[in-house]
């Protein structure tokens, strides 16, 4: 049972890395309270079921459009729907709430409540102390692990993750240094959906595609980055692991209440947040900024 | 002003007399999913035969059916369902009321219309609590009958007929004595009663129960639940899900190369739709359903054979709105009147033959249940088509498989 578990723990845990990365560069880094953002990984994972099954352009194209298409319109989101309001973070709350509704409604009118499945990229399973993993939920692991270094290069080796990082801390003062703010607002919008819809073109192949699919990894998203620490990658990273063992604990300590795993998984945050009100790595971050 | 008071007077008046003349049936269904779908689909084919035919015969009088169209939205709001129901029978005045699907929704909305005194004729719920109200007060209840499916304890009759089969074909195939058994149900209020019921029949049938796992209905992965099944060394699957766990669990089941096969309830995995969500992932998963191409009754050839050619995909269970639609057909024409209480007098005490069951009602308006009657079929997926296999006295069933050991 303990290979089970932590086989089973390290590839769920890679999968909500995945989802976890650009929502903690949004939310975390940015201070962007975006709660569309799994919608934006919704989109993507509709678009790419549309151009993947519907359209046969196979998986690359189909991907690359996806992920291409999704950003753009995270920009033109951003510029009509949260920039007007984003020096007030209750109103980018309810914009962006209303905005996940949209996107929700819109996949429900075009493609109705159907539940629908996305072929994966990689077939076949390979077993590892005697645990079955498919290809898929490699990939995903190594995908994560890709963007969550491209991330962490980006925030602390590039001007851009500079910009970013100064405009979070402080956006006074960062425009009084000379920087475009509106510009660096938008590209930290764009990257951090951009990872959102890699994550739907990556992930939605072990899941299913359906309108209400942005809900439950914005509750687990929301845990993860709480209690990985405000703004901290390597948080958001051990967060999710967290989340994933304490699932697979969950489930195979107690099978008859694995329902409970995610009310699980929340309790522990709680938990975490009432002995560290910052997050694990929450102050961390905040002497690196 | 005034041409706009005209003509909404003379509006008024039209529809005034439009609805003199037709008999206003409220379809009630999750219109937006597969389920409210084929609620639809059945009523439309059921109107659209009747009013073909003439109408129906009220006392001499031919009225047309006309139906209401009330999405629910029950899957996501059960106050929404309730909404509906009243909008239903007080702006748009129903006549009668059919369908209905989630359990805890179909309870909500079986008062409504107990207020209103209106005949609903369930076509989707299972939970047993609607057939008990019938019983413990007939006064208010009995306008209430379940057309389909069969109560929850019922369907774990069928389930566990059923499982036997399978039992003995695996202690055949797989030389064990006392086949291991994983219970796999959602949680949701529907699978409690069968839940007990396996953990208390599944040992009177020799078999093991190994475990019992219980994922939320709208769970998007169960690795975890089945790397623990697998480890327990199940050899069924005893599924009891109607949310879209269930093409999760038969898309997983198939990834991980299961030598398991997968028996019991997966709404998902009866509709046309599941092979290619789950990703043609889920070969050998089978379900309880309802309609296939096989002789059930004289009925369920000609109906599924027009309704796939109509809507270019065979029925789900909910499409016996049909088979409602047709008991209330017959009621109003024998008894000559839309009386809601002749009318109920009328189907507690006649068989009817439809194209899902040969449907006789219990004093808790549930149907009476037997193998071949009102049991439904078992089927599987075969490499991408659903095989029905059984009941076996059943004409055009076929062989049930297992994965390769």
């Amino acid at each position: 049972m303990l290979q089970d578990i932590l086989v089973t723990g390290l590839v769920n845990g890679g999968v909500y890395a995945l989802l976890a990365i650009g929502f903690s560069l949004i939310f975390g880094v940015a201070r962007i309270v975006n709660i569309a953002h799994t919608g934006f990984y919704m989109l993507a994972a509709y678009l790419f079921y549309a151009l993947l099954v519907k359209a046969g352009l196979g998986f690359v194209l189909s991907g690359l459009i996806a992920v291409t298409a999704t950003t753009l319109l995270s920009v033109v989101c951003y510029r009509l729907v949260i920039e007007p309001v984003r020096e007030h973070e209750a109103a980018v709350l309810i914009a962006t709430i209303a905005l996940g509704l949209i996107f929700q409604e819109s996949m429900l009118l075009t493609f109705g409540g159907h539940y629908l499945g996305i072929p994966s990229t990689l077939e076949g399973t390979v077993r590892v102390a005697g645990v079955s993993i498919p290809y898929q939920r490699l990939l995903i692991l190594v995908v994560a692990a890709a963007m969550l270094a491209g991330v962490w290069f980006l925030l602390y080796r590039t001007r851009l993750g500079l910009a970013i990082r100064a405009t979070a801390n402080d956006l006074e003062v960062a425009t009084l240094m000379g920087m475009n703010v509106r510009r660096v607002a938008m590209a930290t919008v764009g990257i951090s959906v951009a990872l959102a819809a890699v994550a739907g073109v990556v992930v939605a192949p072990v899941f299913v595609v359906d309108p209400f699919m942005w809900l439950a990894p914005l509750v687990t998203m929301l845990a993860i980055v709480v209690l990985g620490g405000l703004g901290s990658l390597k948080g958001s990273l051990i967060g999710a692991l967290i989340i994933g063992y304490v699932e697979a604990i969950t489930v195979f300590a107690l099978p008859g209440g694995a329902y409970l795993k995610g009310a699980v998984a929340l309790v522990i945050m709680v938990v975490v947040l009432l002995a560290r009100p910052e997050g694990l790595f929450g102050v961390a971050f905040e002497e690196e900024r | 002003m005034l041409r706009s008071l005209a003509v909404l007077a003379f509006s008024l008046a039209c529809g005034a007399a439009a609805a003199q003349g037709t008999i206003r049936i409220g379809v009630l269904g999750p219109m937006n999913f597969v389920q409210g779908e084929h609620h639809w689909n059945g009523a439309e084919m059921a109107r659209d035969e009747i009013n073909k035919a003439g109408g129906v015969n009220v006392g001499g009088k031919r009225m047309q059916i006309e139906l209401i169209r009330g999405d629910t939205n029950e899957i996501q709001s059960v106050p929404d369902a309730t909404n509906t129901m009243e909008r239903v029978i007080t702006r748009d005045k129903a006549d009668f009321l059919i369908g209905g699907f989630r359990s805890e929704a179909v309870l909500a909305m079986q008062e409504v219309a107990m207020d209103y005194k209106k005949i609903f004729l369930g076509v989707g719920a299972a939970h047993s609590k609607l057939g008990a109200n019938v019983e413990s007060n007939y006064g208010r209840y009995k306008y209430w009958f379940r057309v389909s499916p069969t109560k929850d304890v019922d369907l774990a009759r069928t389930l566990f007929s059923v499982m036997g089969a399978i039992g003995q074909q695996i202690r055949t195939e797989l030389k064990t004595e006392t086949p291991k058994v994983a219970l796999l149900a959602e949680k949701a209020v529907w699978t409690e009663g069968l839940v007990a019921a396996a953990q208390k029949t599944l040992p009177a049938l020799k078999m093991e129960v190994v475990g019992l796992w219980q994922p939320s209905a709208v769970a998007t992965d169960v690795t975890a639940e089945l790397s623990a099944i697998e480890r327990a060394g199940a050899q069924i699957v005893f599924t009891m899900l109607s949310g879209p766990v269930g093409i999760v669990v038969g898309r997983q089941m198939g990834e991980r190369n299961m030598k398991a096969v997968a028996w019991g309830i997966n709404v998902e995995g009866q509709k046309e739709e599941f092979w290619q969500a789950a990703a043609g992932k889920a070969n050998f998963v089978s379900t309880l359903d309802t309609y296939a191409e096989v002789e059930y009754t004289p009925k369920t050839v000609p109906f599924v054979r027009a309704y796939r050619e109509r809507f270019k995909k065979p029925p789900t269970y909910t499409a016996a709105t049909y088979d409602a639609i047709m008991i209330l057909r017959a009621a109003i024409e024998k008894t000559g009147s839309m009386d809601a209480d002749k009318i109920v007098d009328f189907i507690e005490k006649n068989e009817h033959v439809g194209t899902g069951a040969y449907a006789t009602f219990d004093k808790r308006h549930d149907l009476v249940w037997a193998v071949g009657k009102t049991s439904g079929i078992a089927v599987q997926w075969q490499d991408g088509k659903k095989v029905p296999f059984w009941p076996p006295q059943v004409k055009g069933m076929q062989p049930f498989k297992m994965p390769k050991p």
